[in-house]
C-alpha cells in the first residue's frame, strides 16, 4: 500500500512538494581569467579557452611571458579570428598579471607552480572568485620487473618518451622518478641507455628540447652539482648552460633528502629509487605530497589493484605516461599539492559552468499542513510524510489516528 | 581549555593514513551513529534549537531534523553506488585502453556551519564528508551555543572521535582552525567571513565549497492563485526561521497595478498564520541575538522607507521579536535594499511591466535563489534563461532544497561549490582518473627520433582522418 502510494507520490520528494518538475540548466559563468603556462604554450592556454567559450563565457587569456614567441602568436592569431569583443589576449610579465588579478572575475584558471598558485587564489578570494589550479608534483613511474622482451622495449620507450620526449622533462606530468625492484634494476638501466641512443641519437643537443632559460638551467645543474648527488649518475650528466642544453641523465639511488628527491624536477634528470619488493614503491609514494599522475608499468593486476586503492593523485595511468593528456573522457587535474578542479573534454564545459537547479511548482495542490499555526496533528503528519508512511497520513487527515 | 590543535591534526591525519575511513563500514557505522542521534535526542536538539532562536518546534522538526535524517538516510541507501568507479568510453586516440573515474576521500576535512540551523547546516556536510571517506572536524557556530553545546556532546558520544571532532568556539578557535591544512573547508555564512576563509585556503591551496546568501528576490506576476503564492511566500520567509535563511524570499517584485491586491492578500494571510498579535505568536522564531535586531531596527528606522511600512513594524527588544513587515515601494538605495535582509522584513518594489524585473535582479550581486511566481510560460523561459542565481522556484519558494537530486549552492557572490544528496558526496571527493593501456598496439609514430612520415601518420591518427592514416601507413 504504501509502495503505491510513494510511487503515485514519487516518493523521494517530500510529499509536501508534490507535484513538481526539477532540472538543472548549465549557464556561463561571466568573464574568465586564464593564465597559462610556458612548457606547453598552445594546449595549456587554447584548452581551457575552448572550454569557457564552449560554456557561454567571455575570457580573457594571459599567456606566459617566458614563452615570447608562443604569445604573440596566440595574441595575434586568436585577435584575427576571435570575436575580439569577447576574447581577448594580454601579454605581459607578472606586473600584467597582478593587474589582471586585481580585477572582479567570474573563474580564474590558472596552470603553473603552487608558488604562484596561491597569490591568484589569494588575490581571488577578495572577490569570492572561485579558481582552478592545475599545479604539478613528482609524478613518480613504478617499473615493475616485466619478463616479454616486448613489454621491456615498449615501456622504455614510453618512459623515455614521457621524459626527455616531453620538452625535456619539463611537463606537469612528465615522469620525474622511477621506482623500480633492486634485482631488475640493472636491466632497466641497460634498456634506458640503449634506447635514449636510438631515440635521441649520438647529438641529443639536436633531438632533445631545450631547457626554457637560464634560471632552469642553473636550477637543474645545482641538483646536480651535489657530490652526493653527481656520485649516482649513470649516464648523462653533461649540459651546456648558453645553449640552454642539458643531457639526458640517469641517476641510480640518489639520497632521498637531496633536493633531486625533494623537489619537482622539470628537466631532462630521472632518478631512479631502487626498492626490495616492488609493493614497497606504494608506501614511498603514499610518504609524499599527491602528485598528478602515477605511472606503474606492470601486468601484475594485484599490484594494480593495490596502487589505485591505496595511493591518491590526480590520476593513475597503467603501462603508459602522458597519454591520460589526451584521453578526453577521462578528468584531467589534480589532488592536494597537484592543485584542485578538473578540464578536458566535457569537464572543461563544465568547469566554466554554473548549474542552476530549476525547481517547477503546480498551483494545483497546496498542502495546508505546510502552514502555520503549527499544530501537534500538522507535526505527525509531517512525520508521517518524512517516513513515508502516507497510510498513516490518510489516517490522520480522516480523524482515526490520534497524534 | 586551550585546543591542542597541533595534536588534534596529528591524530586526523594518523586516523586518515590507517585506512579506516575509507572503508565502506566505517562510513556506514557513521552515518548510522548519526541517524540515531537525530532518532534518540529529538527532545533534546529542539530544545537547544528552541533556546537559541526560539524555533517552533514544527521547524525544528520539518527544517533540520527530518532534513538531516533524510539525507543521512539518503546516503546509506545509495552509498555502495556512489563508491563504485564510473567506467568511461575512451577514443581511438588512445586504442586500446579502457578507463574509469574512481571515487576517492580528500583527506582530513573541515566543516564550518551556521547560526540558523544550526543542527542542520552542521550535520548536512558532515554527511557528506562520511560518506566521502574523510576524517572531519567541525565547528559549530557560537551564535548558536546551546545547539554548539548539543553537538559537540552527541556527537563525542556516538562518532568515532578518532576521526570526527566537533570544535566549538568563536573567532580566535575559528581563526586557529583556519591556519591548518586541511584537504578541503566548507563554509556556511557571509560573504565577509567567506572571503577570509578563502584567504586561509589560499595559503594551503585547499579547495573550497562556500555557500553564502544575498538577496533572494520574488517576481509575483498577475493571473496567478494569488493565495496559494502568497502563502507560499510567508511559509518561505517568515515560516522559515523568520526570514533568517539563505534561501528566505528577500524582497519582491510586481507590477504596479497589482501591488494592493498582493498587499492585501499578504495581509490577510499573515493574519491566519500568526494572529493579529504576531509578537504574541509562538509560530515565529525570535531574531538571534540583539546585535542582529539593532541590525534590522536599523533598516527599518531608515528615514528612506519610514513612509513605506505598510504592515507590521511593531518590535519587542526585549524578547528580540520583530513583527512581520511589509514596506512598499522602497528607494533603490534605502538600507533594507542593500544588505541581505535575513529577517522578518519584506520589501516590495514595483515596475510598469513584469519583464522588466528581470533586469532589476540581473543588475544586482547574484543571489542564493530567485523565485517566480506566474503561469505565463513565456515568462517562466525568459526568467529560467536570464535570471542567474544558485537556484530557481518556479510557483513555490525554498523547496528545492528538499529535492535531493538538485545540487544546492551560490554562485558569485553568494558562494562557490554545491551540495545535498549525492553532490555532497561528490563535494568531499576527488574523482580519480584511471586509465589502463595495454603494451599491445603500440604506435611507433610516437616516439623519437622524429621524422616527416611519423608526424604524417600522427596527424592522421588524432584527426581520425581513416584515409590519411592508411596513406601514412603505406608511405603515400
Amino acid at each position: 500500500m504504501n509502495y503505491l502510494l510513494s510511487w503515485i507520490f514519487q516518493a523521494d520528494l517530500p510529499v509536501a512538494a508534490f507535484p513538481s518538475r526539477a532540472e538543472l540548466v548549465p549557464e556561463p559563468l561571466g568573464v574568465i581569467l586564464v593564465i597559462s603556462c610556458w612548457n606547453f604554450p598552445f594546449g595549456v592556454s587554447l584548452e581551457p579557452l575552448i572550454g569557457a567559450i564552449a560554456a557561454g563565457n567571455t575570457v580573457v587569456l594571459k599567456p606566459s611571458e617566458l614563452a615570447p614567441a608562443s604569445s604573440s602568436v596566440l595574441a595575434n592569431t586568436i585577435h584575427t579570428y576571435l570575436d575580439n569583443k569577447a576574447i581577448k589576449v594580454i601579454q605581459g610579465g607578472p606586473s600584467i598579471g597582478e593587474k589582471l588579478l586585481q580585477q572582479k572575475w567570474d573563474k580564474i584558471f590558472f596552470t603553473g607552480s603552487a608558488k604562484v598558485a596561491r597569490i591568484v587564489m589569494t588575490a581571488a578570494a577578495i572577490n569570492l572568485t572561485p579558481v582552478a589550479v592545475e599545479l604539478g608534483g613528482k609524478c613518480p613511474a613504478i617499473v615493475d620487473s616485466l619478463s616479454s622482451s616486448w613489454d621491456k622495449e615498449i615501456a622504455t620507450k614510453r618512459i623515455l618518451a614521457a621524459k626527455f620526449g616531453t620538452c625535456a622533462g619539463q611537463a606537469c606530468i612528465a615522469i620525474d622518478y622511477i621506482l623500480v625492484e633492486k634485482k631488475f634494476s640493472t636491466t632497466l638501466v641497460k634498456l634506458l641507455k640503449a634506447y635514449i641512443l636510438s631515440m635521441f641519437g649520438e647529438i641529443p643537443k639536436e633531438s632533445v628540447g631545450r631547457i626554457i632559460n637560464k634560471n632552469h638551467c642553473s636550477r637543474l645543474r645545482k641538483l646536480l652539482d651535489e657530490p652526493s648527488v653527481k656520485a649516482t649518475i649513470v649516464h648523462g650528466g653533461s649540459y651546456d648552460e648558453d645553449a640552454l642544453f642539458m643531457e639526458p641523465t640517469l641517476l641510480v639511488d640518489p639520497p632521498l633528502k637531496s633536493e633531486i628527491m625533494t623537489e619537482e624536477i622539470f628537466g631532462p634528470l630521472l632518478p631512479i629509487i631502487t626498492v626490495e619488493k616492488i609493493e614497497d614503491s606504494i608506501e614511498f609514494i603514499k610518504s609524499r605530497p599527491r602528485a598528478l599522475a602515477i605511472y606503474a608499468f606492470t601486468n601484475n593486476e594485484t599490484l594494480k589493484k593495490k596502487l589505485a586503492s591505496e595511493t591518491s593523485s590526480g590520476s593513475v595511468i597503467f603501462n603508459d605516461a602522458i597519454i591520460q593528456y589526451i584521453a578526453d573522457s577521462l578528468p584531467f587535474g589534480g589532488v592536494g599539492e597537484s592543485g584542485f578542479g578538473r578540464y578536458h573534454g566535457k569537464f572543461s564545459f563544465d568547469m566554466f559552468t554554473h548549474e542552476k537547479p530549476v525547481a517547477r511548482r503546480s498551483f494545483l495542490t497546496d498542502f495546508w499542513f505546510r502552514y502555520p499555526p503549527w499544530n501537534d496533528q500538522k507535526l505527525q503528519i509531517f512525520k508521517s510524510a518524512y517516513r513515508f508512511n502516507y497510510f498513516e497520513i490518510i489516517l490522520i487527515i480522516l480523524g482515526l489516528k490520534k497524534s | 581549555m586551550a585546543l591542542d590543535m597541533e595534536g588534534m591534526m596529528k591524530e586526523l591525519r594518523g586516523t586518515y593514513a590507517s585506512g579506516k575511513p575509507k572503508s565502506y563500514e566505517w562510513r556506514v557505522s557513521q552515518l548510522r551513529a548519526l541517524l540515531k542521534i537525530a532518532d534518540h535526542h529529538e527532545k533534546e536538539i529542539a530544545e537547544a534549537l528552541r533556546c537559541d532562536l526560539n524555533k517552533p518546534d514544527h521547524e525544528s522538526f520539518v527544517y533540520e531534523i527530518a532534513s538531516m535524517k533524510s539525507s543521512c538516510q539518503l546516503a546509506l541507501k545509495q552509498l555502495k553506488g556512489w563508491m563504485k568507479p564510473e567506467k568511461v568510453k575512451t577514443s581511438l586516440t588512445t586504442f586500446p585502453s579502457s578507463g574509469e573515474i574512481v571515487s576517492e576521500p580528500l583527506g582530513v576535512t573541515l566543516v564550518i556551519s551556521a547560526w540558523n540551523f544550526p543542527f542542520l547546516l552542521s550535520l548536512d556536510p558532515v554527511i557528506g564528508a562520511i560518506a566521502a571517506g574523510n576524517a572531519v572536524v567541525l565547528k559549530p557556530s557560537e551564535i548558536a551555543p546551546a545547539t554548539s553545546a548539543v553537538l559537540s556532546k552527541l556527537l563525542g558520544e556516538y562518532m568515532d572521535t578518532s576521526a570526527v571532532k566537533v570544535v566549538e568556539g568563536a573567532v580566535p578557535e575559528t581563526t586557529a582552525l583556519l591556519e591548518q591544512k586541511w584537504d578541503k573547508i566548507f563554509y556556511t555564512g557571509n560573504g565577509k567571513v567567506g572571503r577570509i576563509v578563502l584567504t586561509a585556503a589560499a595559503k594551503h591551496l585547499t579547495p573550497v565549497v562556500l555557500e553564502l546568501g544575498g538577496k533572494s528576490p520574488v517576481v509575483v506576476d498577475k493571473n496567478i492563485n494569488l493565495k496559494v503564492a502568497v502563502r507560499r511566500i510567508i511559509g518561505g520567509k517568515w515560516g522559515c526561521n523568520n526570514g533568517q535563511a539563505c534561501v528566505s524570499p528577500d524582497y519582491l517584485i510586481t507590477t504596479k497595478d497589482n501591488a494592493s491586491q498582493l498587499v492585501d492578500a499578504l495581509k490577510s494571510e499573515l493574519e491566519a498564520f500568526y494572529g493579529k498579535d504576531p509578537l504574541k505568536s509562538e509560530d515565529l522564531s525570535r531574531i538571534v541575538n540583539s546585535n542582529h535586531f539593532n541590525r534590522l531596527k536599523n533598516l527599518l528606522d531608515d528615514e528612506k522607507v519610514s513612509g513605506k511600512i505598510v504592515h507590521g513594524g511593531q518590535r519587542d527588544k526585549t524578547n528580540l521579536k520583530i513583527a512581520p513587515t511589509i514596506m512598499l515601494d522602497v528607494p533603490g538605495d534605502s538600507l533594507v535594499m542593500n544588505e541581505e535582509i535575513f529577517g522578518p522584513l519584506l520589501p516590495i518594489l514595483t515596475v510598469y511591466k513584469v519583464e522588466d524585473s528581470i533586469d532589476l535582479i540581473n543588475a544586482r550581486e547574484k543571489p542564493l535563489a530567485a523565485y517566480l511566481f506566474t503561469n505565463d510560460k513565456r515568462l517562466k523561459e525568459q526568467f529560467i534563461r536570464n535570471v542567474s542565481a544558485g537556484g530557481l522556484v518556479v510557483n513555490d519558494t525554498i523547496l528545492h532544497l528538499a529535492e535531493h537530486s538538485l545540487p544546492f549552492g551560490g554562485v558569485g557572490e553568494s558562494g562557490m561549490g554545491a551540495y545535498h544528496g549525492k553532490f555532497s558526496f561528490d563535494a568531499f571527493s576527488h574523482k580519480k582518473a584511471v586509465l589502463q593501456r595495454s603494451f599491445a598496439g603500440d604506435v611507433p609514430a610516437r616516439y623519437p627520433p622524429y621524422t616527416s612520415g611519423k608526424l604524417k601518420f600522427l596527424k592522421a591518427l588524432l584527426n581520425g582522418d581513416l584515409v590519411g592514416l592508411i596513406r601514412a601507413l603505406i608511405g603515400w
